[in-house]
């Protein structure tokens, strides 16, 4: 992993981190109004983001044979099956409890929230369970 | 209408959508990485763990970049805090610590085991045109939506 890399990475990730910001997404109580359907803004948020996302998503490789600086286009690793669907209802479980979901969490640190970091260290303790548990989990049958 | 829907106004969200969007295309058209969010919960692991899961090639090659990734998102929320020249000072989100706790716990499992959160599924999934992305959004809406609903009719929060 070269030192651009690296980088970009954290110039991108800052653009994300600014954004999410000023969308004041990383304030639970705002992502908490929206779950509870009394200020929609959020989806102008994800809105946003995803009309460029997808753009580029799409344009990109068709124009340009590798990315600027690497060597390939890396593809989302997501497939149906059981696993997405189960995970995606206990993520939003911990979602709807919270507010906060993990660039918010990150971003909302650096903005001074404090007391995301204890959202954060569940997160990284919530991960650590998965990976020690993914054995077991992957008995769950895949939905066909 | 606009008003009902949106109380607190529309530009800063859309702004601020717009420019997560150029964050996570932008990393894609230089380095062509896929700017989820919740992957270096685990890639960070491999780092600590010794657990054959944590190993793997996907997470122990993705670890460098990703943990920059997220380094970079504390340091753009510094960013916005320097700009708009607030004190900077912590302060509380007036979310009780328990609810913080498990629900990030829950956030962390559920996210890794459906390979994706509100980024990798609802902005990366969705616009790599993926249907299992589609399924996952929609199933972690309802489900958040339905949690927060009786989170606060229970009165925890509001």
């Amino acid at each position: 992993m070269n030192r651009i890399t690296l980088l970009i990475a954290a110039l991108c990730g800052a653009l994300c981190g600014y954004g999410l910001s000023l969308s004041t997404m990383i304030d639970p109580k705002v992502v908490l109004s929206f779950l509870q359907l009394r200020d929609l803004g959020l989806l102008l948020v994800m809105g946003g983001a995803l009309v460029v996302t997808l753009v580029v998503y799409q344009l990109a490789p068709r124009v340009l044979a590798r990315p600027v600086l690497g060597r390939t286009w890396d593809r989302h690793v997501a497939t149906m099956n059981a696993q997405t669907l189960v995970g995606a209802a206990i993520f939003g479980m911990g979602w709807g409890l919270c507010g906060v979901c993990p660039g918010p969490a990150l971003a909302g640190i650096g903005a001074g929230f404090a007391d995301l970091s204890v959202a954060l260290l569940g997160m990284f303790a919530g991960a650590y369970a998965q990976g020690r548990l993914a054995g077991v989990l992957s008995q769950i049958p895949t939905a066909r | 209408m606009i008003q009902q829907l949106f109380p607190n106004g529309v530009e800063h969200y859309f702004v601020g959508g717009l420019i997560v969007g150029a964050g996570i295309a932008l990393l894609y058209v230089l380095t062509g990485r896929i700017g989820g969010m919740s992957s270096v919960f685990t890639t960070t692991w491999s780092y600590f763990s010794r657990a054959a899961y944590f190993a793997q090639e996907r997470f122990t090659s993705a670890r460098a970049w990703r943990l920059a990734y997220a380094f970079g998102l504390v340091l753009g929320g510094i960013a916005f805090v320097l700009q708009t020249a607030q004190t900077g000072e912590p302060r509380s989100t007036g979310i009780p610590f328990w609810q913080l706790g498990v629900g990030g716990a829950l956030v962390g499992f559920g996210a890794r085991m459906a390979n994706g959160c509100t980024s990798g599924h609802g902005i990366c999934g969705l616009a790599s045109l993926k249907g299992s992305s589609l399924a996952a959004v929609v199933t972690f809406m309802i489900a958040a939506i339905v949690t927060a609903h009786l989170v606060a009719m229970l009165g925890a929060h509001r």
